[in-house]
């Protein structure tokens, strides 16, 4: 599998398997000259080390990121990261020893999954639907823990526009998880790369906002609204929490990026940044609205897909006798790459779906991409069907029937092999 | 010498043939030759023609590198290369011609069926699905004809896993085989230059034993060489591999992987049975190959300087 991974970065195939935002979108000119005024006034300071919590200059350009979405951190909590995923690192180095329980969404951000697996975390993961996880489920997993005397480290979720799923964690769950924090003190870590990349419908509040800090860790990261480059994201906890993980951040790295602060404070003085996520917004509405339509196109009725209001991923589910691993391999045949379910996952499952990223390349592409990934996928199931002598029904269930929980069904497949 | 080494290319084995190369390109270095890397690309030729090398150490793995398409190449443009030429590439590479010159030839090798994906589509091939598992019977291993490692190999335990596994195999190939698993010890026998070198015997952890793809993982099979074998196993398995080469007319390298039969199994599985040549097989610090000459006493350098020695002047369009 890391060997398929590995063709996907060829330049000739259309990748829709990184997540990678569209920094083309960023005016080089402003670049220019933001590092060229970093370059002329701060040199000496922006060369050197700085701080193991990251410059104040930072943390304000962080809360004016987080004010946006309704929460106002103290500044002592918040520590400047190298990336989300140092900030995600650094919060099981923090909580996790091995054989810890961990939980978080299935299917899960596919890099927070080598994380758990290093710490040797025994991770336990909650299906979703399209409201998000379900929590209902979250509750019965924590009393089944709790009578076994297994007290989980925390649970891990994506709630705005899920990586991989796309979906959204809906209000009335965000608020019975924050109450089930409290009820079980369990530590939930929201990590939300996406919340302001939002291309419909109203905004809902972060668990961090709703729970005020206490139980709620936060995770964030400048890397889709600004650049996923300058690998700089950010950790807000409760102060004994905090103060570990800077012991750990001093550890792990010093300190972050000194240059890429000064970038950031740069670009958030000019006080246009929310103007540019405006425009990433427009570009990816439209993006992903090319995706939806080239799926309704070109996949068989076999196959459904999540429709998400944000973010950068759609997360389609085939029928399950397709091994999405097998069928990249047919698919880079064809120069086009996907993300296959199961590296979701920490136990095998996801193995007929696929995580599809639309951020990251041209509509046209786009298209032809997910034109390519339809054929490949009608043939497997054309020759399964003339295999078996079967022709099962469409699968695809609408959503305006049933329980929603039927919509997504992100089901477990029996382990074959 | 100036030696290009040929690595990564098109094929979903580019990582390992990547790390083929950089090591083989470290060896050959530390033995002073001038090495180039190149990574077959749409200006492969016009780069040999600019390189000029006096030999290329082809290390790509898969079609496109292993299955004679490169050593065409090499022999229009009259550049020696490294391993086998061009017809065996072509008989190495597709499992299925490898099975039936090997039955022509008397060479015991697991009872096997194969079909393209027209079969399935257009000629009703699913209809004697029934009669083909009744032949091979279960457990079956479906494989496609012309893929490397593990990839696309699926165990069938019963008739419900067939369609799944050929599905899957389907994907790394238009041609698939369904062939009879034979229970018994997996083992490996590099040979070169006609000599077998010491075998190596993979013993895959028992939860892996089904799962091909984990049993690739490091540390998830491990291998012994040379094999704790008996005198006389021995010299059936390197009879076996050295008729094999014999037949499939292999020169340079190559590396033959076989089941040993036990001595509980029905008569005609008992002994060697060959699985397939590989070509070109890995030559990364955990592959096979390499073990088997480390055992024999030769460093990893030794054999890429053997491996070099062997290669052959371009035969396929030599006048005359």
């Amino acid at each position: 599998m890391r060997d398929l991974m590995a063709i996907t970065a060829r330049p000739d195939v259309i990748s829709l398997a990184g997540g990678l935002p569209d920094t083309s979108a960023f005016p080089p000119a402003s670049f220019a000259a933001q590092m060229t005024r970093i370059a002329q006034e701060s040199s000496a300071e922006a060369l050197q080390y700085g701080p193991t919590e990251g410059f104040e200059g930072t943390r304000d350009c962080i809360r004016e990121l987080m004010a946006a979405e309704g929460m106002e951190p103290d500044p002592e909590d918040i520590i400047v990261t190298t990336g989300g995923q140092q900030a995600i690192d650094l919060v099981c180095k923090t909580l996790v020893d091995p054989g810890d329980a961990v939980i978080c969404e299935g299917p899960t951000y596919p890099g927070a999954v080598p994380v758990f697996s290093s710490y040797e975390a025994e991770t336990y993961q909650i299906e979703m639907d399209e409201d998000g996880m379900r929590v209902d489920e979250l509750e019965a997993l924590m009393r089944r823990l709790e009578l076994d005397g297994c007290r989980p480290k925390f649970v891990y979720t994506v709630p705005s526009f899920q990586n991989p799923a796309g979906v959204t964690l809906s209000g009335e769950r965000r608020r019975r998880l924050v109450e089930i924090a409290r009820e079980y003190e369990l530590v939930v870590v929201e990590d939300n790369p996406y919340g302001l990349l939002r291309f419909e419908g109203d905004p809902l509040p972060p668990l961090y906002q709703l729970d005020g800090g206490d139980y709620v860790v936060y995770v964030g990261t400048f890397s889709k609204i600004l650049s996923p480059g300058i690998r700089l994201g950010w950790c807000v906890a409760p102060p004994p929490l905090i103060e570990k993980i800077v012991l750990g951040k001093q550890a792990a790295d010093l300190c972050t990026s000194t240059l890429a602060q000064y970038f950031v404070i740069e670009y958030f003085a000019e006080e246009r940044w929310r103007d540019y996520v405006d425009r990433l917004v427009e570009i990816y509405r439209g993006r992903r609205d090319a995706m939806l339509e080239a799926l309704e196109r070109h996949f068989p009725e076999q196959a459904e897909w999540t429709r998400p209001a944000g973010g950068l991923f759609v997360w389609a589910t085939l029928p399950e006798y397709i091994d999405t691993g097998d069928l990249l391999a047919k698919a880079l045949r064809d120069d086009v790459a996907f993300v296959p379910g199961s590296a979701a996952y920490v136990d095998g499952r996801g193995s007929s779906a696929m995580r599809l990223n639309f951020s990251g390349s041209g509509e046209d592409e786009i298209r032809e991409g997910i034109r390519r990934i339809g054929r490949v996928v009608r043939e497997q199931v054309a020759l399964y069907e003339t295999i078996t002598g079967e022709h099962p029904r469409p699968a695809r269930v609408s959503t305006e029937h049933g329980d929603p929980a039927d919509v997504l069904p992100l089901r477990r497949r029996e382990m074959r092999r | 010498m100036k030696i290009a080494v040929l690595a990564g290319g098109r094929s979903l084995e580019r990582g390992v043939s990547l790390r083929s190369g950089a090591r083989v390109h470290d060896a050959l270095r530390s033995l002073d030759h001038e090495v180039v890397v190149l990574d077959p690309g749409s200006d492969l030729v016009t780069r040999l023609k600019r390189e000029r090398p006096e030999v290329a150490f082809i290390a790509l793995h898969g079609p496109g590198g292993e299955d004679g398409t490169v050593q065409e190449l090499l022999e229009i443009i009259g550049i020696p290369y490294t391993g086998p030429g061009v017809i065996a590439c072509m008989r190495c590479i597709d499992k299925v011609m490898a099975k039936h010159l090997m039955r022509e030839a008397e060479l015991p090798t697991p009872d096997w069926v194969a079909f393209n994906a027209t079969a399935f589509r257009e000629l009703g091939a699913a209809e004697s699905l029934e009669e083909i598992e009744a032949r091979l019977g279960f457990p079956l291993v479906v494989k496609p004809a012309r893929q490397g490692s593990s990839l696309g190999v699926e165990f069938a335990a019963s008739r419900g896993d067939v369609p799944e596994a050929l599905v899957a195999a389907f994907s790394y190939d238009d041609r698939v085989l369904l062939e009879r698993h034979i229970m018994g010890r997996e083992l490996a026998v590099g040979i070169i230059a006609g000599e077998p070198l010491p075998i190596v015997e993979a013993i895959p952890k028992q939860e892996d034993f089904f799962n091909f793809e984990a049993r690739y993982e490091i540390g998830r099979t491990e291998y012994a060489c040379p094999a704790d074998l008996t005198e006389a196993e021995t010299a059936a398995v390197h009879d076996a591999a050295r008729r094999t080469w014999d037949v499939l007319g292999i020169e340079g390298f190559a590396r033959v992987d076989l089941i040993l039969g036990g001595p509980d199994g029905p008569p005609e599985v008992r002994g060697p049975q060959i699985l397939e040549v590989n070509a070109i097989p890995g030559l990364t610090d955990t592959s096979l190959l390499p073990q088997a000459a480390e055992a024999s006493g030769l460093t990893f350098e030794d054999l890429c300087a053997r491996i070099v020695q062997l290669a052959g002047r371009p035969r396929a369009y030599a006048a005359g």
